[in-house]
């Protein structure tokens, strides 16, 4: 306590607990920052949904929500598959490479009965819900449109399979969800054990 | 300010006395108002800042009302609008004060940005006070962005949800980044409880920088539309021996002025909100009269007009490498550039009055590009639209990346010692 002040030791003490003091903050700024996450009652809230597709009519959309999100099911006509190969020379992703779709959706119509197309209802762009165009060559979608979805948002096109169009913001196909067959007619969005 | 200087004056007795010995009340009004002498040709350009201070005011107040009738829950707010519409005693009113001052703020700001851009408000040694100007605008946005999804319509849902997966273009974090925002994958009612606390903390916040913006302001004095510094002109004028010649006090003869604006302002302003509270679904979007709806998105969608200039730049950008985070850039470079702005400008004048025919012309074009970009990020997506996106997002940085030259090769006129009228 006698000796004269030290500048040195007195700036490396004032940088050690400057230093220790930032830390601390660091710390306390965790459960903070963490709170702001989803919370275990938002995680928890992911459970599996049915659709009825029996009434479905062909051509026809239908919504469901899952996971607070739109899942589409259409019920494709023979036209519109048979329409899909020939829109691969337009597409970004035709052999659905990107792997938004479970591996038993990776195949020609995205989907594991043809007839039945199911995905996520949210544009790969930034989120909005693609409004679905399902008829042949429309005056505003031109000629070459064989159906599919047009997101109203930034103009990004989908084919009947849910995959993007090359040219257009969304940079990726749609997301097929998880899901399987209960019987012939009910699809369990969001669980595939036992599915192939 | 200590009291000793040359014009102190005798301390003054009973309750004015008796507070200024405590608090230096005599001293922060001479500092800041009837001894802050502003440059006596302030035009009608000079308007909009306190305008915009006015409104500031305004928004705070009808936003603290609204609140207390306010639900923020996803079940009960579009409700609780509807509420304060129909069964608050001039509910209607303060609400409709409060949108029509959202969009009567930002208004003012441009015009405030506009008035800085004439007049080089942002060179030496105002850089810093031009940069305080830029986070209140970013403030700003983030407020309005914030309150926007608080009516819960479609419109706040959808764009809110444009904008927050803004955040998931971020390559490698972004998913997780965004859903840190939301406080769920999607949109819902964590989201809602969140931008409602942030909406209500933000503007105390602006309050403060907008103290720190006046006060950096005071400490370099105002500028005007000669761009002459009047403190390195002549000393003296009628009030004192040490004030520049060309100064007149700010009260009160600005804050008079300032009051003239205010009642012009407030004739424009009640026309608004009496006449046409929406604007031509301009201030209040069509499609934010139906509740929001998680499954569907309007047919189509666009965000306030304030926020349309990026938008636009936004869907200019096409995606590089399967990803739209390019896009994200531009958008947020538009606004982020603004603070290099000081540092662009290699011109040895500071107004536009004695600047060359090139920095005329790209001024020009700059306002033109961001009018027309607002323009077109209201209109659905189109190829071309997309094209006049990108030659006017082209346009719009040229007028900052070109800057360090154009203002460097052009010939500037003389600028007088004097301030002019």
């Amino acid at each position: 306590m006698d000796q004269p002040a030290d500048p040195k030791r007195r700036r490396t003490l004032i940088a050690a607990t400057s230093a220790l003091g930032a830390v601390g903050v660091g710390f306390v700024a965790v459960p903070f920052i963490a709170s702001m996450n989803p919370s275990a009652k938002a995680r928890a809230a992911g459970a599996p949904v049915q659709a009825d597709v029996s009434k479905l009519e062909d051509g026809a959309l239908l919504r469901v929500k899952y996971r607070g999100q739109p899942v589409w099911i259409v019920n494709r006509t023979d036209k519109m598959l048979a329409a899909l190969p020939t829109n691969d020379p337009k597409l970004v992703d035709p052999n659905s490479t990107v792997p938004h779709q479970p591996e038993y959706c990776q195949n020609p119509t995205r989907s594991i009965k043809p007839k039945y197309f199911v995905a996520i209802g949210i544009c790969t762009h930034l989120g909005c819900s693609p409004t679905y165009r399902p008829e042949f060559a429309p005056d505003d979608l031109g000629p070459d449109w064989k159906g599919g979805w047009h997101c109203p948002c930034h103009g990004s096109k989908f084919d009947l399979a849910g995959r993007v169009l090359k040219n257009v913001p969304a940079p990726t196909n749609l997301w097929v969800p998880k899901y399987q067959y209960i019987n012939d007619t009910t699809i369990l969005i969001g669980e595939d054990k036992g599915a192939a | 300010m200590s009291s000793d200087s040359a014009n102190a004056q005798p301390a003054p007795g009973g309750f004015l006395g008796w507070l200024d010995k405590r608090f230096p009340v005599i001293d922060t009004w001479n500092e800041h108002l009837a001894q802050y002498y502003a440059p006596k040709n302030m035009g009608f350009w000079a308007f909009f800042g306190s305008l915009a201070l006015v409104v500031l005011v305004l928004q705070i107040v009808t936003g603290l009302f609204l609140a207390m009738s306010y639900k923020p829950s996803a079940t009960e707010a579009f409700a609780s609008v509807e509420y304060i519409m129909r069964d608050v005693d001039w509910g209607w009113l303060i609400r409709y004060m409060h949108s029509t001052g959202a969009s009567f703020f930002f208004i003012l700001v441009y015009l405030h940005m506009f008035r800085g851009l004439m007049w080089g408000s942002y060179k030496k040694p105002r850089e810093l006070l031009w940069m305080i100007g830029v986070v209140i605008y970013l403030a700003m946005m983030a407020t309005a962005f914030f309150g926007y999804l608080l009516p819960w319509g479609q419109m706040s849902y959808w764009g809110a949800q444009v904008i927050v997966n803004l955040f998931s273009a971020v390559p490698g974090i972004g998913e997780s980044l965004s859903t840190w925002v939301r406080g769920d994958y999607v949109i819902s009612d964590a989201t809602l409880n969140r931008f409602y606390a942030f909406h209500f903390l933000l503007p105390f916040i602006l309050v403060g920088l907008v103290f720190v913006h006046i006060v950096a302001l005071h400490r370099v004095g105002s500028t005007n539309p000669d761009g002459i510094e009047i403190k390195k002109g002549p000393k003296g004028n009628k009030w004192s021996d040490t004030a520049p010649a060309d100064g007149i006090p700010f009260h009160p003869y600005y804050t008079v002025k300032d009051i003239m604006g205010l009642v012009a302002f407030a004739a424009i302003f009640s026309a608004v909100v009496f006449f046409t509270p929406d604007f031509h679904h301009l201030f209040l979007e069509a499609p934010n009269f139906q509740p929001a709806d998680p499954l569907k998105t309007p047919p189509h969608i666009a965000p306030v007009w304030y926020f349309t200039p990026y938008y636009a730049m936004l869907r200019a950008v096409p995606p590089i490498a399967a990803s739209q985070f390019p896009g994200v850039v531009v958008m947020f470079a538009a606004i982020l550039i603004l603070f290099f702005l000081p540092w662009l400008d290699r011109s040895p004048v500071r107004s536009m009055r004695y600047k060359g025919i090139l920095s005329k012309i790209f001024l020009a074009a700059f306002a033109v590009s961001f009018v027309v970009l607002a323009y077109l990020g209201l209109q659905p997506a189109s190829e071309l639209h997309t094209l006049l996106s990108q030659i006017f997002t082209v346009v719009y940085f040229s007028f900052f990346l070109l800057m360090p030259i154009y203002t460097k090769l052009e010939k500037t006129k003389p600028v007088p010692e004097r301030v002019t009228t």
